[in-house]
């Protein structure tokens, strides 16, 4: 059947042949069109980071003269014990991971299976994949601290925050899991998977998810930038995450540009480790 | 149906008898489950506190606030401000998700882009607001915007800043499942670049295209440390309102009232989410 | 006192809430406590409002995280005595009657006065109304709205008296930001240590130890106070009645109104707010003479906004200010 061999298909982007004719005068084209447009939306997103860090090394007290301080500052803030700033890096990676799993293992399998089976229900997927978006973090916790105050009795870990920024993160992996998902035929993938004697198991673990690789990437990168970056929940249900523990030390000082380089710090980390994990992501050579 | 049929000729021979199956959707089961847990249950609670007043009484009507024109102002504000950082965010969102994802898959590019977007779609608040005020407010470094503080134009240039990166990685997914083999298929028919896209590409891509709009608003509509940081001494939109209501220390705290706008905020997405699946419904008709 | 010692050093931990570390002097309040009595200290929500520190309370309730302390703004701190216990300290004679409440539900600990820090930039300024002049575009910010911080409440409140106004009517006060906002010279960004130095808001209405250059983070910043207005707040002190720590609880607030030289009285004061038991320590010398000689001068009669003028000027702003502003 054409759709087993769809499997693999080259996408837009096909770096095997050498284009000829027409193909080189598009590419071409194509080309310079990319470069100008990473040209311009390098320089938006890169000014404002530049205008930071210029912050983040102005000398305490004195303008216009350059200064390490704000920087030096992230490392010497010190408490009892091991440096808090280490174990609320450790921590919040920790929940980056358990996050990511958590939300790859309860919306990927029901986002298909919708799509087989439960059709009727993929509006209301939606909506409630939307629903934590659009109620501000601030009134969200209203209704959230009721239930922290159970789990706080039992378990004070700040791991405990998984449950909601796994509801937090829904939307964004929704999307993009989505948008993998209707790129791909998944109804005769499955059919066809089904036939070959598959379990729904290996269906979606071993048939459909290699097919949505670029999506699933792009939902953990979403989701571990949400972890790493998420803030007012954690600071209003009073836990100690790497971007609340970032903001406690720009408040132990009169240095404003400490805040620049606690941001700056945790901007760059999330920025490296995402390159990490979008290695992870790299489609094996010598397969379709 | 054909799918069952298949299923019941290609199940495992080893399967003795047919066990009664359960209908579909309890595969679906533990995604609500979660949801409502974490997600409904706090919901409903800002709902329920809504309609009560401060001493728990039931309030109904508290809804008439809503023909406030103080209330419908923010809420028109909301509108304002969601609509064209979504929009704008989407339309550059798409152009820089096209030229990443027309590259080589494994290329270092697209990996950069990946993280960076990822880290800059979840910033914002304090230290981004506060390097734009840098770049182009009253003393900014680049020029004066006298633009800056008027409603939607400084914000909204500011949120596109988040904006188009969310858009790439949610979009970039699309793009991928959009085959060569297709572009190819429409060059040989004679079609130019712009019929290819006005009858394939487009089409394809708009179900994507408009999911991730939507997806824009909702995260533009409760956005607020960003907008708190740009001005704070007139509430536009709902969150700055909601952030009044909530923690203010000169007696005008009432959280009723913020719980009454986050509920207006729910139906607001609620309504927005009809007119996009009507608009799906239309473009289906061009699509299989 | 040795039993209370005893009992706060088995628990080992404080949870206080809402306290800057550079906010009035808390920074070394907080370490020295830590260091004499051997017990943590968590700091939570260091930004948070007086409205924050309470719902941390009720939605914390029964947890080892629920804040034991709390240091609110008075209107909260009335609005909210069922969530307290009483607790009379041991310096408790030597504050003033009006300042606590008889049955000790909640007593103040340290307070300042409205006054605006500007840039040494300026020169020097002499009265409310030179800001209105052409130099000032864009520079005038308050801390907060008006309609959610005490803070700039007050600010609008005495820029109100010194334009005629009383304490029971802030129109005045609106309308002079009105002007401001005509004259080009009101910036709606909240002035923060990070705005201040980017010279973004170089005129920052706040209360006089928030004025310090040291709280600020500049070095050039001078403070002035229009003559013969001297509008005070003063910061409350209240025990979580269902405190997690209720000894750390209870010897942390021995610790504050102590006046030894090290105790939190002391402190406050080099953090340039003035503490509630200032006239009693003056009297029994246990003042720190030179801390209390760098507090800006204040003329005329002290007012304090009653709790009706508080929520009076507060419903005039809901309707008015954005109006007046924007």
């Amino acid at each position: 059947m054409a759709a087993v061999t769809s499997l693999g298909e080259t996408p837009i982007a096909a770096p095997a042949r050498r284009p000829t004719g027409m193909q080189a005068g598009r590419r071409r084209r194509l080309n310079i069109f990319r470069y100008v447009v990473f040209t311009i939306f390098g320089l938006f997103f890169l000014l404002p980071l530049l205008a930071m860090a210029r912050f983040s090394l102005e000398a305490p007290n004195k303008l216009g003269t350059w200064s390490l301080q704000a920087w030096r500052q992230i490392a010497s803030y010190q408490n009892t014990g091991i440096p808090p700033l280490l174990s609320s890096i450790e921590l919040t990676l920790e929940l980056a991971v358990i996050t990511c799993a958590v939300i790859l293992v309860l919306l990927l399998p029901t986002m298909i299976w919708v799509r087989l089976r439960v059709r009727w229900l993929a509006r209301t997927i939606e909506f409630l994949c939307l629903l934590p978006l659009t109620i501000p973090a601030i009134v969200l916790v209203v209704g959230l601290a009721y239930i922290y105050n159970r789990i706080q009795r039992v378990e004070l870990s700040t791991l405990m925050l998984f449950w909601v920024y796994v509801i937090l993160a829904l939307p964004y992996a929704y999307r993009a899991l989505s948008a993998g998902l209707t790129a791909i035929d998944v109804t005769t993938l499955s059919e066809a998977a089904r036939s070959l004697g598959a379990s729904w198991f290996t269906v979606i673990v071993r048939v459909i998810a290699p097919n949505m690789r670029a999506a699933i990437l792009n939902a953990v990168v979403l989701t571990t930038a949400l972890v790493l970056g998420e803030f007012t929940i954690a600071y209003l249900l009073l836990y100690t995450n790497l971007q609340v523990e970032l903001y406690s030390i720009s408040r132990n000082t009169p240095n404003a540009g400490v805040l620049f380089s606690t941001s700056l710090a945790a901007l760059t980390f999330t920025f490296a480790l995402l390159l990490i994990v979008s290695y992870a992501g790299r489609r094996r050579r010598g397969r379709g | 149906m054909a799918v069952a049929a298949t299923t019941k000729t290609g199940a495992r021979p080893s399967r003795a008898g047919r066990r009664p199956s359960a209908p579909a959707w309890v595969g679906t089961v533990p995604f609500f489950a979660y949801v409502a847990i974490f997600l409904i249950w706090p919901t409903g609670i800002v709902v329920v506190d809504a309609l009560k007043n401060p001493n728990g009484t039931w309030a109904f009507s508290n809804l008439s606030e809503f023909g406030n024109p103080l209330v419908r102002g923010y809420f028109i504000g909301s509108l304002k401000l969601c609509l064209i950082s979504s929009v704008t965010g989407a339309v550059f969102g798409a152009i820089l998700a096209y030229a990443v994802a027309s590259g080589d898959p494994d290329g270092l590019i697209r990996r950069l882009y990946i993280a960076v977007s990822g880290v800059l779609a979840q910033t914002g608040g304090v230290t981004l607001a506060f390097a734009f005020l840098v770049l182009i407010g009253p003393v900014g470094l680049l020029f004066h915007a006298s633009w800056y503080f008027e409603f939607p134009w400084g914000i909204g240039l500011i949120y596109t800043y988040f904006q188009i990166p969310l858009m790439v990685l949610v979009f970039m997914p699309a793009i991928d499942g959009l085959k060569v083999q297709w572009r190819e298929a429409s060059e040989n028919l004679g079609a130019s670049s712009w019929q290819y896209w006005r009858h394939v590409g487009g089409p394809l891509l708009l179900p994507a295209f408009l999911g991730a709009t939507l997806l824009l608003f909702a995260n533009a509509l409760s956005a607020f440390a960003t907008i708190q940081a740009w001005e704070n001494q007139i509430a536009y939109v709902v969150p700055q309102q909601i952030s009044t209501a909530l923690s203010s220390e000169v007696g005008l705290s009432n959280v009723n009232e913020a719980d009454l706008l986050a509920l207006g905020m729910i139906i607001m997405v609620a309504i927005v989410m009809t007119g996009y699946a009507l608009l799906l419904r239309r473009a289906a008709r061009w699509l299989r | 006192m040795n039993a209370l010692v005893a009992a706060a050093k088995k628990e080992g931990t404080l949870n206080i809430i809402a306290c800057p570390p550079t906010w009035a002097n808390y920074g070394s309040i907080i370490s020295t406590f830590e260091k004499k009595y051997g017990i943590t200290i968590n700091d939570a929500i260091p930004d948070g409002t007086s409205q924050q520190e309470v719902d941390a309370v009720k939605s914390e309730n029964g947890t080892a995280k629920a804040p034991d302390v709390l240091d609110i703004g008075m209107a909260v701190a009335l609005a909210n005595t069922s969530l307290f216990a009483p607790y009379e300290v041991s310096t408790w004679s030597d504050i003033p009657a009006a300042q606590k409440a008889p049955n000790g539900i909640w007593v103040q600990d340290y307070g300042g006065y409205m006054a605006i820090g500007y840039s040494s930039k300026y020169g020097t300024i002499t009265s409310l109304n030179q800001l209105l002049g052409p130099q000032f575009k864009g520079a005038v910010a308050l801390n907060g709205n008006p309609t959610a911080a005490n803070a700039a409440l007050n600010a609008v409140m005495m820029v109100n008296l010194a334009q005629g106004g009383t304490a029971g009517n802030i129109a005045n006060g609106v309308n002079w930001f009105a002007k401001l906002k005509a004259a080009g010279n009101f910036n709606p960004v909240s002035a923060t240590g990070a705005t201040i130095k980017a010279g973004t808001t170089q005129i920052v209405f706040n209360w006089d130890y928030l004025n310090l250059p040291s709280y600020v983070g500049v070095t050039n910043w001078k403070v002035f106070v229009p003559s013969g207005i001297a509008l005070g707040g003063y910061y409350a002190q209240a025990i979580n009645k269902n405190a997690p720590h209720p000894a750390a609880a209870r010897l942390w607030e021995e610790f504050l109104y102590s006046q030894a030289a090290t105790g939190g009285q002391n402190l406050w004061l080099q953090g340039g707010a003035r503490p509630v038991e200032q006239p009693a320590m003056t009297s029994n010398s246990s003042i720190d003479t030179a801390a209390a000689a760098k507090l800006p001068t204040i003329s005329g009669t002290p007012v304090f906004l009653t709790q009706a003028q508080s929520t009076d000027a507060a419903n005039y702003l809901a309707a008015n200010w954005a109006k007046a502003v924007g």
